[in-house]
């Protein structure tokens, strides 16, 4: 098993099912129902094909696994490397786990073009993964990128009234984000002639502080806006609920945790130095992001506003969280902020597939127009609250986890950011379970929830391994955190290596 | 007696010139009928001198006293314009047709432009560079006039010519003043000249900056753009295509020789005009571009743009930056044929269309013409991994290089901006619905096989980049070395 290139396979493997509708012919009919297959068993198989990833790494090991390289431009020194460790294993597993989650989400939903649909969303899934496995800065650039065309395509086919101008809006914010990441990516290159990124961690501490500061605002620039952070969020309350159900649980539950990742992945092991003096800034942003989503989560509650931004700007909230546990460089913190981006990236797909549920049977998604759900759909009135629990961080589910390591790592570094970032655990509880009652419980006049059915067979599939994984985390999170314990604990060796070399030469200039 | 010269290095220019004087006989003789014939000889013989100039190898060889250069630089881009000019006579073919314009001059006239561009390429001198100008330009001012029973055709060859002649009057009262201060018209030695002098005569610098203009009309860089919109909309579609395609690869071709071969000495006052014209033709291209509602007009200021990002890697003034300039001109020619090869299947009840609404719904009457479309229109946006990202990549990096930062975030902005009008399109062909009036079918082979070729070479261009990216690095490097 050693020889065979898990990765590409789990990156192209929905490529070759993407190719495969393309091929399908017949009536409408047979081809919107074999596309849908296809799709699902695709993504079904990445999905296995990517637990071989999981089952044959090796935790103790702390540099890359199952490493692939290739020669792609060899006269300028980029080639095409992958390779995860113990941080972008659970990335890659979280995008295989999702996506056969959110074709089933789209299965009924989508009813014209449907061929179409399901090869964007393949492609979007080669994207996202290749994103995650990708060792070398080009080859990561171009996923990251090529993320936006399937996006762009799928807002503005599927999307709802406004998606024309909702999916311009969204290619060109992020777009005009990720090019400040190809400048930095390209002074990168040129300070040390290589864009593979183990041999960026390695050299990149030798960058002087200034260029370092540089880098890490140009890397900044590029993720406030895809991740986004206040204030130019804008666009991504209007994507999400302009996007189909399905592609907007992959927005909220993958893409969103991308800025996490470039984070874990290149600002603070490649700039150690800038990381050191720009936490702070990252410390303020998060936690102003925490206090000022959540009172916008809260005015949305209170005016009885639509579901779907709800959960965009709910999901958003919690991911200062992850921010500020990266930024501890603690063990606990950074542990604490991979989990917090996993469950966050489920929790959001769990509550988006959840509104698509009761959008498609109410017919709207506004919280005064539905109430009182659970005389009728018990079953999915017990598995949103599994969602609402983990998400507000109740002891046993995924959120307690990663919120309690990232306030351990918190306390560790300032007794004030510590206080400051539990503030959210408070806000999230009011507004959460203020909704919940508003949704599920309380019985109003204008809203008839009586003719609403129960979950089907295809959508129990969707929300049982949603919540079995969120109690896997809350009860048992040894089985991830064992994974990243030795990538972590290297990280945080490499950056104080980093500083104490830099300290050690200025110490020596004066 | 003298000894006769060798004219083995101009083999393929004369092999050229020599088969478009035999087509235009052949066509003489057997009158319009034979223009499908002449057509396709025309296409065969332009490929064939694409095979003789790639046959060259071996350094750099003067020939015809100095006059005349072949090198790696020539043979790249005398390749692209060959390819260029010979896929733009395959798929305006049918175009001509059926708009009954079909004479059997038009692939002769490309033919006999080409061979000038081949000249210009390969120019070494001040009197052999203008030949060479002079030749392509008296075929494109015709070429722009070839529909002369239409109004806006004969208003584009007319204003082509009196603009063409004004440029051209620029660069031989530049090429003057060069002359005049430093006693010869040979490159080398004008190069030679200006080594080891610390401040360069006014003369010299102000003889070069008349040269860089005449030569910025035929690129059309703005501030000396103004042409190109209502001569890109005015002439027949497959002159368009011609105009945007191999012209512009030799122009620019013709620029980077002349700034880098004889006035590399004065690249820091060069660089100044240079960064000048880059940013306002990034940003004339992008904003000019929104407003237009004909697509051959948005192509106009589509390549505005793209000369703008061009100049961006001239700017660099570094063997990177050429390399640049080099993929970027390989990318951006098939990504415009392909674009043209749309735009000329695009009919409506016979009638050619150019209104940007004709695209509406055209993912659902002809999907293959508008995926191809999106992704040639994509590409030109420049998102990766398509071919039109690299292009940008490698220009991009060398102006950072250059530490020019601030052009290469003007260059970025511009992008985005350039973006919403590229998915403009991709938005009409996907996501409004089917007109009433949906355009016809499209049945033209050679089209096909263009759209094709075009479209594999944007889409796969990032799995097999080495042969262009190495044949780029090549042909910079045989540049600064001359």
């Amino acid at each position: 098993m050693a020889g065979w290139p898990i990765l590409s396979l789990t990156t192209f493997l929905p490529l070759v099912g993407a190719a495969f509708i393309l091929g399908v012919r017949g009536d409408a009919e047979v081809v919107a129902r074999n596309a849908r297959n296809i799709a699902l068993w695709t993504s079904l198989a990445t999905f296995l094909v990517s637990l071989l990833l999981w089952l044959g790494f090796d935790p103790a090991v702390g540099g890359y696994q199952f490493e692939e390289r290739a020669d792609w431009i060899p006269a300028v020194n980029i080639s095409y490397h992958m390779g995860v460790d113990g941080i972008s294993l659970f990335f890659v597993l979280l995008s295989t786990f999702v996506t056969p989650l959110c074709i089933l989400a789209s299965w009924e939903r989508v009813q014209h073009r449907v061929k179409e649909y399901m090869v964007a969303f393949l492609v979007f899934e080669t994207a996202m993964t290749g994103m995650f496995c990708a060792l070398d800065f080009l080859v990561f650039y171009l996923f990251y990128e090529a993320v936006l065309l399937p996006m762009f395509i799928i807002i503005g086919v599927w999307g709802g009234k406004r998606r024309v101008s909702v999916s311009l809006q969204f290619f060109l914010y992020t777009m005009a984000g990720s090019l400040f990441m190809l400048i930095a990516l390209m002074v990168f290159y040129l300070n040390l002639g290589t864009t593979d990124i183990p041999a960026l961690i390695a050299q990149g501490p030798t960058l002087s502080r200034t260029t370092q500061i540089w880098l890490w605002l140009a890397l900044l620039a590029s993720f406030v806006i895809k991740i986004p952070v206040w204030p130019v969020h804008t666009w991504l309350p209007e994507a999400y609920s302009e996007a189909p159900i399905g592609a907007a649980a992959l927005l909220g539950g993958v893409l969103l945790k991308v800025g996490g990742y470039i984070f874990l992945r290149f600002s603070i092991p490649m700039l150690p130095a800038a990381t050191d003096i720009l936490a702070p800034l990252v410390y303020a942003l998060a936690v102003f992001a925490l206090i000022y989503i959540s009172f916008v989560v809260f005015m949305i509650t209170q005016a009885h506003g639509s579901l779907k931004k709800w959960v965009a700007y709910a999901t958003l909230a919690h991911m200062g969280f992850g921010y500020i546990g990266m930024f501890t460089l603690t063990t606990q913190g950074l542990q604490g902020a991979v989990i917090v981006l996993v469950s966050y990236g489920l929790i959001a797909v769990a509550l988006f597939c959840a509104v698509g549920m009761l959008e498609e049977r109410a017919g709207t998604c506004q919280i005064a127009k539905i109430s009182g759900v659970v005389k009728t759909m018990p079953i999915f009135a017990f598995s949103t609250m599994v969602f609402i629990l983990a998400s507000v961080g109740m002891p046993g589910t995924s959120g307690f986890v990663g919120e309690f390591l990232v306030l351990v790592g918190a306390f560790l570094t300032s007794t004030w950011l510590a206080v400051l970032a539990s503030t959210i655990i408070v806000l999230g509880c009011i507004y959460a379970l203020w909704m919940y009652r508003l949704v599920i419980f309380e019985k109003s006049e204008r809203a008839d929830s009586s003719s609403l059915r129960d979950l089907n067979l295809r959508e129990v599939a969707i929300m049982a391994p949603l919540v079995l994984v969120i109690l896997w985390i809350g009860i048992y999170p040894d089985s991830f955190i064992h994974e990243t314990a030795t990538t972590v604990a290297n990280l945080i060796q490499h950056n104080q290596t980093a500083l104490a070399q830099a300290g050690s030469i200025s110490v020596a200039l004066h | 007696m003298a000894e006769f010269p060798s004219i083995l290095p101009a083999a393929p220019e004369i092999f050229l010139a020599g088969s478009a004087l035999a087509l235009l006989l052949l066509g003489v003789f057997r009158g319009d009928g034979a223009t499908r014939l002449v057509s396709h000889l025309a296409a065969a013989a332009l490929l064939v001198a694409a095979i003789l100039v790639l046959g060259h190898s071996g350094g750099r060889v003067l020939a015809f006293d100095g006059l005349f250069v072949v090198d790696g630089f020539g043979v790249f881009t005398k390749t692209l314009v060959l390819i260029g000019a010979a896929a733009v006579i395959m798929v305006g073919q049918g175009y001509a047709e059926r708009q009954r314009m079909d004479r059997f001059e038009f692939p002769v006239l490309i033919m006999l432009s080409a061979v000038g561009m081949m000249m210009m390429i390969s120019a070494n001198d001040l009197i052999a560079l203008y030949m060479g100008l002079e030749t392509q330009s008296l075929a494109l001012y015709v070429l722009a006039a070839f529909r002369r029973d239409t109004q806006t055709s004969s208003e584009a060859g007319l204003k082509y010519f009196v603009l063409g002649a004004l440029s051209s009057g620029l660069l031989l009262f530049g090429a003057s003043l060069v002359y005049g201060f430093t006693g010869t018209t040979n490159f080398d030695r004008i190069a030679a000249a200006l080594v080891g002098v610390p401040r360069a005569e006014v003369g010299i610098i102000i003889g070069m900056v008349f040269m860089a203009a005449g030569l910025a009309f035929k690129v059309a860089a703005v501030p000396f753009h103004m042409w190109a919109p209502d001569v890109y909309e005015g002439s027949p579609t497959p002159v368009t295509a011609f105009f945007a395609a191999a012209p512009k690869v030799a122009a620019v071709a013709l620029l980077l020789r002349v700034l880098v071969d004889p006035f590399g000495g004065l690249t820091d006052e060069w660089r100044q005009i240079v960064t000048f014209m880059a940013v306002v033709s990034m940003v004339v291209g992008a904003v000019g571009a929104i407003q237009q509602t004909n697509i051959k007009r948005l192509m106009a200021y589509g390549s505005i743009g793209h000369i703008g990002y061009i100049l961006l890697g001239l700017a660099a003034g570094s063997e990177m930056g050429v390399r640049g300039i080099l993929v970027y001109l390989a990318v951006y020619l098939a990504m415009t044929v392909g674009t043209f090869a749309v735009i000329l299947s695009m009919r409506h009840r016979g009638r050619p269309v150019e209104d940007l609404a004709h695209f509406a719904g055209l993912s659902r009457t002809h999907p293959m013409m508008a995926l191809v479309m999106a992704v040639f229109m994509f590409s030109m946006a420049g998102v990766p991994p398509l071919a039109g990202f690299f292009g940008k990549l490698y220009v991009f990096l060398a102006a950072i290089q250059a530490h020019l930062y601030g052009l290469a975030v003007i260059g970025v902005l511009t992008s985005v901006v350039a973006a919403f009008y590229y998915l403009r399109i991709v938005k009409l062909m996907y996501f409004d619905e089917t007109p009433v009036e949906s355009i016809d079918r499209q049945d033209d082979s050679a089209v096909t096989v263009v759209l094709i070729g075009s479209g594999v070479f944007t889409v796969l261009f990032f799995c097999f980049p080495v042969p262009v990216l190495s044949g780029a690095a090549v042909a910079a490097a045989s540049l600064f070395a001359g």
